[in-house]
């Protein structure tokens, strides 16, 4: 069955004021066209989950969109800080921003708790830090078999997450290459997952490699065909990073006034994804298109 | 030879790296001296992103610790929750980079906020992968400016242990291993049995009062005091034609 929708439905389908939201992939297929549109819509009172908030969440922030932040780095990759959650975080503007926070490890690991329905996540994690005094989702357990000792964190459900994936057939059945981070299971923890793909292929073509599904159609609510979702992070084969809007971003989130203009500009300024790429113009693109490096063809055989 | 620095600082890093290391690495500098021991005394280095990333190759430097070049060529990518569980935790990873806002006599790294914690005078990224990083490795390696600001005489929070008070208090918490080197842009700074920070070599022109200045502490220096090797002709090649021509994280030599 197919689960095709526009990006705007998706959203005001499954996105309400108040939702815990988490936009996954870790630097690599970020959904930032996703953002745009939660932007657009003027949801309010989210609390934004993600380990490393990025321009998405900085954007959102900006926006006023945002109540919590839940998350593990917050700065620009490479660049430097996120100048609109430092705002936000430090001074309330926008909007006060309450901070749950982790390491990277510790995130992950609640995650996977909320995906695996367990009341807790075990890790030698945050051993040695200061963090486990300033988040009560972080506790020291004794282990029951002997005199050692690890941490848990409470399990992370978020009421949303958007994933995104270089390819998908209609039903959500989607594959993914390059970095993985934490998406199948930001997927899996989530009560609804809105999938946005660069492309939507055959069922056929799922089911010749299942070993690069990284979600079925039975945990994908929504499917969205949206080339570029990602831009400005990248997505492994289609384009690379454009490392020129980070940097810039940093400059423009400095600034209140320059932060609205953009918002005007590059959010409310369009419809939709396709708009946006319009305006970025070809040129941009093309010059992040990498060269083709196809992996070897594996075998899997064909069984009787 | 003629060299900078931010060189110096690259190539006496790169120096820390055995050819057998499997190594977490950063981006910037960290990457800049992977590459180098790759590419002189350590052609075996594997080098490892918290991006899940095993084995990199990376073609050109990455711009983030989850760039696509460090995913092409790859010998293994791992979801987040597996490259932390089985290599991290599990300890398939003995040398780490790390960096941070501020580094204190025990090395605990500092990224997470200047101030107190509820209401910041600055608040930083916080630890992504660093604190499980610090705690798991058996080397931890800063690369770093030296500066008063930067080297307090203990870290207004720990986001990243280091000896936590001393030797003996980083193994009361189970943690092996620890901070293994700090290298500035005075000096290579150790750590003595006690787990505190001191001054194994100072870089050619730097002075014993230059380090003292931008020490928050009353900092000691081996008795045995050494000067920083100097970096080779090779080295210096390699850093500006191939790994970082575009001068994006040294400043580079005539």
């Amino acid at each position: 069955m197919s689960k095709v929708t526009s990006m705007h439905d998706a959203i005001s389908d499954g996105v309400s004021d108040g939702d815990s939201i988490y936009l996954a992939g870790f630097t690599h297929l970020i959904p930032f066209a996703t953002g745009h549109e939660i932007i657009r819509q003027e949801k309010r009172d989210l609390e934004l989950i993600r380990a490393t908030p990025d321009l998405i969440y900085d954007q959102l922030i900006a926006a006023g969109c945002a109540r919590k932040a839940t998350f593990s780095w917050a700065g620009n990759p490479g660049v430097g800080s996120l100048a609109a959650f430092r705002r936000a975080a430090e001074d309330g503007i926008p909007t006060d921003l309450e901070l749950e926070e982790y390491t990277h490890f510790g995130l992950i690991a609640a995650l996977d708790a909320g995906a695996s329905n367990l009341p807790f996540a075990p890790l030698r994690g945050f051993i040695g830090s200061d963090l486990p005094e300033h988040n009560d989702n972080i506790a020291r357990v004794e282990s029951p078999f002997d005199d050692d000792y690890v941490y848990a964190v409470a399990p992370i459900q978020p009421d949303v997450a958007v994933i995104r994936a270089q390819r998908a057939d209609e039903a959500g059945n989607a594959h993914l290459w390059g970095i993985q981070g934490e998406v199948k299971i930001a997927g899996l923890a989530a009560d609804t997952v809105v999938l946005s793909v660069e492309d939507l292929c055959s069922e056929e073509t799922i089911r010749s490699d299942p070993n690069r599904t990284v979600i079925t159609s039975d945990d994908v609510d929504h499917v969205v065909h949206d080339p570029y979702g990602s831009h400005p992070s990248y997505a492994q084969g289609y384009y690379g990073r454009d490392n020129e809007a980070y940097i810039e971003w940093a400059e423009i989130a400095s600034d209140v006034d320059r932060v609205e203009a953009w918002l005007d500009e590059w959010v409310y300024g369009v419809e939709n994804r396709r708009e946006y790429i319009e305006k970025l113009g070809a040129g941009r693109l093309l010059d992040l298109q990498p060269e083709h490096s196809y992996a070897t063809p594996i075998d899997m055989g064909a069984y009787r | 030879m003629n060299y900078t620095k931010s060189e110096l600082m690259v190539v006496a890093a790169a120096r820390e790296l055995e050819n057998d290391d499997s190594v977490l690495v950063g981006i910037g500098k960290p990457n800049l001296a992977c590459n180098v021991a790759k590419r002189t005394h350590a052609p075996d280095l594997k080098m490892v992103y918290e991006s899940g990333t095993i084995g990199s190759n990376p073609s050109s430097p990455p711009l983030s610790i989850g760039d696509p070049v460090l995913a092409s060529g790859a010998v293994s990518i791992e979801p987040m929750r597996n490259g932390f569980n089985y290599y991290l935790q599990a300890g398939r990873l003995n040398v780490g980079f790390l960096g941070g806002a501020q580094i204190d006599k025990y090395g605990n790294i500092n990224s997470t906020v200047i101030g107190d914690y509820d209401d910041p005078d600055v608040r930083l990224p916080g630890s992504g992968g660093a604190c499980e990083i610090a705690g798991h490795v058996d080397r931890t390696l800063m690369v770093t400016p030296h500066s008063e600001r930067r080297f307090p005489e203990s870290v207004d929070f720990i986001t990243s242990p280091g000896f936590v008070d001393g030797r003996e208090g980083r193994k009361e918490l189970g943690l092996d291993g620890g901070p293994e080197a700090v290298i500035t842009d005075l000096a290579v700074c150790r750590f003595d049995e006690h787990g505190e920070m001191y001054v194994d070599t100072l870089h050619p022109n730097a002075s014993r009062e230059e380090v003292r200045a931008e020490t928050g502490w009353e900092i000691e220096f081996a008795d045995d005091l050494g000067t920083t090797p100097e970096p080779n002709e090779e080295e210096l090649r390699l850093i500006r034609e191939n790994l970082d021509p575009d001068e994006m994280y040294t400043d580079q030599g005539e």
